[in-house]
This record gives C-alpha cells, sequence and structure tokens, in this order.
C-alpha cells in the first residue's frame, strides 16, 4: 500500500479495532455518567482511558499512549479513587433531580451541542489525511522533544510553574492551621477519669464470637452486640455487621442437644442453619 | 493730604478690633478707647476738612489709591478712597455726631456690663459707614454697605437676652438683604453696561447707555436705598430697630445708616438724571414714605417709635429732594446734616428721659418732665422746633428749600410732590408737638413699675448733657449757617449741580403756606394734648389712628403677602416635587427594582444551573459559526 | 475506514462528558465527567496531528494533559475540604452565592 493512499484509509485491522474498542469507549462514557455509586464511575472512566489509550497509539502517538496509561489511568484515576474511599466508598448517589427543569435542559443542550458538532465535522471536507510516518521518521519521542524544547518552551516552562502553583494550592486548600495547643496523653487520660468515661482501652472486635472482622461488633456477655467495638467510621457510614442473632441462636441449638441426650423431651426439628458447627 | 483718608476708617477700626479682640483686660477703659479713637477719626476730618477749603473748587477732590484689591484681566477692583466735598459732608457728619453720640454712651452705658464689646460695635459702625461713603467704586460701596448692615444686626440686637430685640435685629438684617440684592443687582448690570463700577468712568459715561438700562440701574438703586433708608416698602424694620440701645437708635437714624440712601441715590446723580422714569419712581417712594412716617408716628405713645416714624419721614423728605434731580440734590444733602443735628439731639433727649425714668418707654407715664429735667427740656425743645422748621431754625432752611423744590419740579407732579411735602409738614408739626406736650408739660402721670419702684425723675449727668447741648447749638444755628450767601450750594454744587428749576409759585409764598401748616398742625396737637388731660390707656381711636398704631399694617402686609405668598409657593413647589420629580426617580428605581427581583430568580446559586447556560451559549456559538461558514 | 470516525467518537465523548457534568450532582463523578471531555479533546488533537502529518497536535494534547493534572489535584484538594466543612460532596450544597 503506498504512503498516500494510507493517509486516508486504514488498514482492516485498525477499522476493526475502532468500532470494536470504540463501542467499548462509549460505554464507558455512558457509565461513567450514569452509574449511582462514584467508585463505578470512576472504574468505567478508567476502562474509557484505557481504549482512548490505544486510540493514541493507533494515530501514531506513542509517547501519548503511554502517558496516557502511566498518568492518567495510573495516577489521575488513582487519586480520584483515593478521594472516593475518603468521601465513602458505599455513599450512593440519589440520581433524583432536584432543580425543576435541568435535566430536561441538560439533555436539551448536551443533544443540540453534540448534533451541531457532528453536523459540524460531517460538513468539513476532512479527506487529506498526511499521516505520521513522516513526523515520526527519526522517532516520536525524539520529534516531541525537539518540539517541547524549541518551538514551545515558553508554554512548556509556564506549564512547570502551573504545576508547582497547583500543588502549593492544594496544600493551602487541605491544610488544617492549628489554632490551639495540643492536648498531652497526660491531660487526655485526666480528662476521661474525671468524666467518668469508659477507662480501659475499648474491646477488640469479635470478642466472644467466631468471627474477627473489623466491622462485626463484639457481643457482651448476654449475647447483644456492643457498638465501641466498631470503628466509628464505619458505624457512621452504617456498615455494622450484626451477628448477634447467631450466637444466640447457636446456644440454643446447644441447650436442645443436651436436652436430647438426657432424653427429657422429644426432638423439635432443627431450623437454625450452624447446629453441626456449634456440636464440634 | 490724601494718605490721611485711609485713617480716617483705619481709627475707629482699630478701635473694633482692639476692644472685640483685647478681651475683659479692656472691660474698664474700653468706652474712652472707643471715643478717644471715633474723635480721632473727627480730627482727621477736620484737618482735611480745612485742606479742602484752601483749595480750589475744581480741586477739591482727592484719591488715594491703596491697593488693587482684585487684579483680574477685564475686572479690576481696588480700594481707592475719593474724598470730594459730598465725601467731606458725610465725613464730618458721621465722625461729628457718631463721636458725641459715643460721648453720650459713656453715660448711658455705665451700668451695662457688656459696655465694652458695645464700643466695639459703634466703632465697627462707624467704619463701615465711613468706607461707604469713602469708597471709589460701587463695589468697595458694599463693602462698607454690608458692613453697615452687619453692625446695625449687631447693635439692634445688643440685648439679645431680650426676644424682642433679636428679633429686631433679625428683620432689620433680612430686609435690608432685600436692599442688599438691589445694589449688587445694579453693580452687575452697571458692569455689564460699562465694564466698570469705578465712579469716575460710569458716572462720566452714564449718557452713553440706553435709557432702558439706566431705568433698570436706577430702579435696583432705589432698591438698596429702600432697604437701607427704611422707604416704603422696606420700611418696616426701622420701628422694631427701636429694641436697641437708644444712642443707637440715634446713631441709626441721625448720622449713619439710613442716610446711606440719600447718599447712594445722590452720588448716582449721574445715572438719575439720564432715567427720569426712574427718577419720578424716586419721588413718589419719597413723598408716600414722608407722609407714612407721619401718621404712624403721630399714633405712637412709645417716645422711640413716635421718633422713628419722624425719622422715617424726613428722611422721605431727603429722597423726595434726590428724585427731583438737580434741583433737589443740595437740599436733600443739607436737610439730612441739619437732621443729623435735631434727630440726633432728639434721640439722646428721649435717652435721657428714659435714663431718668427707669427706662419706661410710654409717654401715657410721663407729662410735666419739665421740672425735672431741665436741661434735657431746653435741648429736646431746640431740636423740636428745628424739625417742625420754626422760623430761623435749621430745619425751616432746609425743609423750606425741598418743599420749594418739590414746585420748583413743574408741571401736575410738583403740584401734586409739593402739596404732599406741605402736609408732611403740617403732621410733622402735629406729631412734635403731641410729643413734646405729652413728655414735659401737663400733669405727672408715671406710676411705680410692677417691682413698686417709683420713678424718681432726675436730670443725666453732665457726660450725657454736654452732647446734647452741642447737637442742639448745631440744630438751631446749622441751617441759618449753610443757607446764609448759599453757602453749602456753593460748597456742593461742583459734585452735584444745581439748577433752580421753574417754580409756579414764587419762593415767599411757599414759605408762607408753611407756616400756615405749622400753625394748623401745632394748634390741633395743643387743643387735644395741651388743654386736655392725656388719659394714662390710650383711647380705642379711629380706624386709622389704630392701622397707624400698627405702622398702618405693614407687618400685616407684609406676613399676608410675603410669608404667606412665599409658604404658599413652597407647598406647591414641594408638592411638585414629591409627586412628579420624585415620582419620576422613585417610579424609575421601582421599575428597575422590580426588573432585578426577576431576573434575580435566574441567580438560583446551583452552580449547574450556570453550568447549563454556559453549556447553551457554547451551542450558539457553534451554531453561529456553522451558521457563517454555510453563509 | 477513513479516520475522521476518530473524530466522530471525540465529540461523542465530549458531548456525553457535558451532559454528565449537567446531571450529576456528586462533585467527584462532576469531575471525571470534566476528564473526560479533556480526554475526548485530546483525542480529536491526536487526530489532527495525524491528519495534517505534524506533531504540533500531539504536544497540545501533552499540555492539556499536564494542565489536566493540575486542575484534578486543585480540583479535587477543594471537594476535600468542602466535604470536611459540610458533611458533602454535592455540587448543589455549595450554593450559598443567591439571597
Amino acid at each position: 500500500m503506498s504512503p498516500q493512499l494510507a493517509a486516508y484509509t486504514t488498514s482492516t485491522g485498525e477499522a476493526f479495532q475502532f468500532w470494536v474498542l470504540g463501542t467499548v469507549a462509549v460505554i464507558g462514557a455512558l457509565s461513567t455518567v450514569f452509574m449511582k455509586k462514584a467508585v463505578h464511575s470512576a472504574l468505567s472512566l478508567a476502562g474509557t482511558m484505557i481504549v482512548l489509550a490505544v486510540f493514541y497509539l493507533a494515530n501514531g502517538a506513542y509517547f501519548l499512549g503511554i502517558v496516557q496509561i502511566v498518568v492518567y489511568t495510573g495516577a489521575i484515576m488513582m487519586l480520584f479513587l483515593f478521594v472516593v474511599m475518603l468521601v465513602g466508598v458505599t455513599a450512593a448517589d440519589s440520581l433524583k433531580e432536584t432543580i425543576k427543569g435541568q435535566r430536561w435542559l441538560a439533555l436539551l443542550c448536551g443533544v443540540g451541542f453534540g448534533v451541531l458538532l457532528l453536523a459540524g465535522i460531517a460538513n468539513a471536507s476532512l479527506k487529506d489525511f498526511a499521516g505520521t510516518g513522516q513526523a515520526n521518521a527519526n522517532g516520536n519521542v525524539q520529534g516531541l522533544a525537539a518540539l517541547i524544547f524549541t518551538k514551545y518552551v515558553f508554554a512548556f516552562e509556564i506549564t512547570g510553574a502551573l504545576l508547582i502553583t497547583a500543588a502549593i494550592g492544594a496544600m493551602v486548600l487541605t491544610h488544617r492551621e492549628r489554632t490551639e495547643r495540643p492536648r498531652t496523653q497526660r491531660e487526655l487520660s485526666e480528662q476521661r477519669v474525671r468524666d467518668g468515661k469508659h477507662l480501659p482501652p475499648l474491646p477488640a472486635p469479635g470478642v466472644y464470637a467466631r468471627h474477627n472482622a473489623v466491622d462485626i461488633a463484639g457481643l457482651l456477655p448476654d449475647g447483644t452486640p456492643s457498638e465501641l467495638t466498631v470503628s466509628k467510621t464505619l458505624r457512621d457510614r452504617g456498615q455494622m455487621r450484626d451477628v448477634s442473632a447467631e450466637a444466640l441462636g447457636d446456644l440454643r441449638a446447644l441447650e436442645q442437644r443436651s436436652e436430647e441426650r438426657l432424653e427429657r423431651t422429644p426432638v423439635e426439628p432443627a431450623h437454625f442453619k450452624r447446629s453441626e458447627e456449634a456440636s464440634k | 493730604m490724601e494718605n490721611l483718608i485711609a485713617l480716617l476708617i483705619a481709627a475707629p477700626l482699630l478701635g473694633a478690633a482692639v476692644l472685640l479682640v483685647g478681651g475683659r483686660r479692656l472691660d474698664a477703659v474700653g468706652q474712652w478707647i472707643g471715643t478717644l479713637l471715633s474723635t480721632t477719626s473727627f480730627v482727621f476730618g477736620v484737618i482735611l476738612f480745612v485742606d479742602l477749603l484752601g483749595r480750589n473748587t475744581d480741586d477739591r477732590t482727592l484719591i488715594q489709591h491703596l491697593y488693587t484689591w482684585v487684579p483680574v484681566a477685564g475686572f479690576q477692583a481696588d480700594v481707592t478712597f475719593r474724598l470730594d466735598q459730598l465725601s467731606m459732608t458725610f465725613v464730618l457728619l458721621i465722625t461729628g455726631v457718631g463721636s458725641l453720640i459715643h460721648l453720650y454712651s459713656v453715660g448711658y452705658m455705665e451700668h451695662d456690663e457688656r459696655r465694652r464689646r458695645f464700643f466695639g460695635y459703634l466703632n465697627l459702625f462707624l467704619a463701615a459707614m465711613l468706607l461707604l461713603v469713602l469708597a471709589d467704586n460701587y463695589l468697595l460701596l458694599y463693602v462698607g454697605w454690608e458692613g453697615v448692615g452687619l453692625a446695625s444686626y449687631l447693635l439692634i440686637g445688643f440685648w439679645q437676652h431680650k426676644p424682642s430685640a433679636a428679633t429686631a435685629a433679625k428683620k432689620a438684617f433680612l430686609v435690608n438683604r432685600v436692599g442688599d440684592m438691589g445694589l449688587s443687582i445694579a453693580i452687575m448690570l452697571m458692569f455689564t453696561t460699562f465694564g466698570t463700577f469705578a465712579f469716575g468712568p460710569v458716572l462720566s459715561h452714564a449718557t452713553d447707555a440706553s435709557e432702558g438700562r439706566l431705568t433698570a440701574i436706577g430702579l435696583m438703586l432705589l432698591l438698596a436705598a429702600c432697604g437701607k433708608s427704611a422707604q416704603v416698602p422696606l420700611q418696616s424694620w426701622l420701628g422694631d430697630a427701636m429694641e436697641g440701645p437708644t444712642p443707637v437708635s440715634a446713631l441709626i437714624h441721625a448720622a449713619t445708616m439710613v442716610t446711606a440712601g440719600v447718599y447712594l441715590i445722590v452720588r448716582s446723580g449721574a445715572i438719575f438724571n439720564a432715567a427720569p422714569d426712574a427718577q419720578l419712581v424716586v419721588t413718589v417712594v419719597g413723598a408716600v414714605t414722608l407722609l407714612f412716617g407721619a401718621i404712624v408716628g403721630c399714633a405712637k405713645d412709645d417716645i422711640k417709635k413716635a421718633l422713628a416714624g419722624s425719622t422715617m419721614s424726613q428722611i422721605g423728605y431727603m429722597v423726595l429732594a434726590a428724585g427731583l434731580g438737580p434741583i433737589g440734590y443740595v437740599f436733600a444733602i443739607m436737610h439730612l446734616v441739619t437732621h443729623g443735628f435735631f434727630k440726633a439731639g432728639l434721640f439722646l433727649g428721649a435717652g435721657s428721659v428714659m435714663h431718668g425714668m427707669n427706662d419706661e418707654v410710654d409717654m401715657r407715664r410721663y407729662g410735666g418732665l419739665r421740672k425735672y429735667m431741665p436741661v434735657t427740656f431746653i435741648t429736646f425743645g431746640l431740636g423740636y422746633l428745628a424739625i417742625i422748621g420754626f422760623p430761623g431754625l435749621s430745619g425751616f432752611f432746609s425743609k423750606d428749600k425741598i418743599i420749594e423744590a418739590a414746585f420748583a419740579k413743574g408741571g401736575t407732579e410738583g403740584w401734586i410732590l409739593g402739596t404732599c411735602a406741605l402736609v408732611g409738614a403740617a403732621i410733622t408739626a402735629f406729631y412734635m408737638t403731641r410729643v413734646m406736650l405729652m413728655t414735659f408739660f401737663g400733669e405727672k402721670r408715671w406710676q411705680p413699675d410692677e417691682h413698686g419702684h417709683e420713678p424718681h425723675p432726675h436730670e443725666s449727668p453732665k457726660v450725657m448733657t454736654i452732647p446734647m447741648i452741642v447737637l442742639a447749638v448745631g440744630s438751631v444755628f446749622a441751617g441759618g449757617f449753610f443757607s446764609i450767601g448759599d453757602r453749602f450750594l456753593h460748597w456742593l454744587e461742583p459734585i452735584t449741580g444745581h439748577s433752580e428749576g421753574d417754580s409756579p409759585i414764587s419762593a415767599g409764598v411757599v414759605t408762607g403756606a408753611t407756616m400756615v401748616c405749622l400753625i394748623i398742625g401745632v394748634g390741633i396737637a395743643y387743643l387735644q394734648y395741651g388743654r386736655r388731660p392725656v388719659p394714662a390707656v390710650a383711647p380705642r381711636g379711629s380706624l386709622l389712628t389704630r392701622a397707624a398704631r400698627r405702622d398702618l399694617l405693614q407687618d400685616d402686609f407684609n406676613h399676608v403677602v410675603l410669608v404667606r405668598g412665599g409658604e404658599h409657593l413652597t407647598r406647591s413647589l414641594v408638592y411638585v416635587d414629591h409627586t412628579l420629580v420624585d415620582g419620576v426617580v422613585n417610579g424609575t428605581a421601582a421599575g428597575f427594582g422590580g426588573l432585578s427581583g426577576r431576573l434575580r430568580k435566574l441567580q438560583n446559586g446551583y452552580a449547574r444551573s450556570y453550568a447549563v447556560s454556559m453549556f447553551g451559549g457554547a451551542a450558539l456559538l457553534v451554531a453561529a459559526t456553522l451558521l457563517m461558514r454555510a453563509v | 475506514m477513513n479516520p475522521v470516525y476518530y473524530l466522530y467518537l471525540a465529540a461523542l465523548l465530549f458531548t456525553i462528558g457535558a451532559t454528565g457534568v449537567l446531571i450529576r450532582r456528586n462533585a467527584i463523578v462532576v469531575f471525571m465527567c470534566i476528564e473526560l471531555m479533556l480526554n475526548a479533546c485530546n483525542l480529536a488533537f491526536v487526530v489532527f496531528s495525524r491528519m495534517h502529518g505534524n506533531l504540533d497536535g500531539q504536544i497540545i494534547a501533552f499540555f492539556t494533559m499536564v494542565v489536566a493534572a493540575a486542575e484534578v489535584v486543585v480540583g479535587l484538594a477543594i471537594i476535600v475540604s468542602l466535604f470536611r466543612t459540610r458533611h458533602s460532596a454535592s455540587v448543589d450544597d455549595a450554593s450559598l452565592m443567591k439571597l
């Protein structure tokens, strides 16, 4: 195939790749918008970005393709996930609209804009593709470097300043100034004694139970769960699992089994799931 | 010699500054400082007078250029003084009579705590008046004019603890302000007409301007003169000005203030000569005022107010004479000078009577005082004879000349004005005889005041009687001295000019008629007040009497026409302002407010709403771009 | 296949991202949608680079990435401090700029 022809047609392989991965990208984009949980949105977006990285590579932008995977998918999306976790991974977004007419206006604008954009592209005569073969002759990275450090050197320096500014800005925004002297451990313990609150360390989760997961409350001697044993963050998020019913069930099964052995009353049908386990 | 002119003004001005700034240290000697400095000014005046007499008739104008006040291109105001025969006459009258009044005040104000300040104000008054008559241009004259207004305000309201005095001072100041406006407009008109306001160029080129313009200037000058000289229609302040201490009344009525208007008209004679219509108005104002003042004077029981009415009437004579043009200018000034003597004497006499009667002013509480205060009686009596025009005394010569001049105006106007003047002379004789009889003759009618103090009438101390004696001598001899050989006429003629006019009746007939009027007036008064006892409470009297007691309803007229009218005008303007002007303004504001209230709903605070607007805008931009490409 | 289809894809992704910004209330998701729009632009730039046969388009895309990184850093910091003070990541809760 002559280079001239390669300019405005692509190989069958690339066409196949475009249609398959393009569908994936659109689906990813749509699920970014419509997924209820922010985590799912983030994962969908990461998928779309990887597809875009492949497209960059297909278009001859080898450096950008790798950077897209390393920086975007690797760093920025992980930053997103980190903030999502900080804010609360399970906090689901209500999709009910609160501003009157907002959704309809948004859809109208979106459809109108998209149609206009597509019409614009279709209207433009974009038949002539020169291809990147010539430009990438000495290697893509070398070509970019030559441009960045000559033609775009000022813009490059300014982006450096921009990044530093952004870093400082982020620190200023999230840094909390301490306005009072932090209380020492001694003062804190004296305070606790004076208030008559819980003095010894808080009980660990899962005590008296066969679970040691952090989201399962430990049981008190009467079998009720103690909220003190679970981290406050999990309690606030409502992610505490209650297994107290199981323990009580086990106890009842044990009693029944001993009755049987003593042949006091006829055996009642066991309706507790873990009867065998309790008998071991 | 010229350099002495500024000292004339500087002496009393220095006195005012020292006395008003000096503070309590000068309380003990303040009255003597004031008197000394005013006398100093008089001495300078005499020196200059002697110098003028020694010069040729054509060479008697002295000019002293002190400095240039406003040096702007096309508008130059100099502080320049002009001393000529007219100014000289005024300087001698002001400083001479003024010094005598100073001396009298030393006795009269002996017990007043704020005496030092009083003398400071008196000196300020003299300085302002001297500046007025010595100025060489109308703008500087205006400064003196305003200074006189200020000083009169301070002096009339000197006993400011009395609300009536404070009100009277305010009234005098406000009424004067109306006149001042006339003077300022006249000065502006002069500047636009002649390009200057110095006496020399304005008066020598007066005939170059159009008659309409000159009439306008003349009428504005007349308005100014009406304010200062208490002529109808701006006469209302004069009676109330009696609230001031009696020496102030004497100063205002005899030597200063009220004479300023006459001076202004005579000084601007060239303008009036070229504007006959303005002159006619001047004579009408003078004639009306002389009758008005005389009628008011007849009805007043307050001795000072009766004298105030008399002043108004006599100034009316002068204005009438000044309005007659060259026929009358000299006689206006001559009457002004003789009036300065006898009216000052009369006021000082009245002050002396009050001084001996516990400040009682009601003549119905006087009576038979000639036995108790002989010097006052004799000096007052000589002043009385002078003012009614008793043959041989000052008033006889000057008033007779004015009546003659009024007839000499010629035509119907001459007859009317002359008759007015004659009737005025008769009424003058009546009310002055009334004052004389009620005060010094008949039974004693005084009673204890509210504190039970019986007045003990007594003669005033020497420091008060000496000025009265001097003034009485002036009242007797000044007229004769001026008239014999037409001395005064020859003295003033180079400045004012003179013409004889053509009198339809001879001078002898006029004098005879005047005498007849005089006898009629005195006779009626004697019949009413000399033959019968004077009731202690004023009888109700006829409609005219009651109106005259209320100053011929001048205040009612002012209240109804000016105050009420002003109130109505203001109220309607306020209404227009509230409904129309404020309506437009507030309506616009309310319209924008309502519009903003509706537009504000777009700003709901939700970032996403704003984002929709941005996105819609971007879509419109794309659409526009495509549209432009398609076109 | 004509490479112009890449441009259609970029326009589609951009529109989806913009609509997402308008519809979603969770600030983090809004941010992700903005990233999606930026990436769509990047794709367009890369395709333009291929069209013109030079590397300038790729340079622009590279700068876009840098700017996006800076924006993400600041934006996420804002979201974190917003969440700290208001205990919510909803963009509608930060609506005090009205009467």
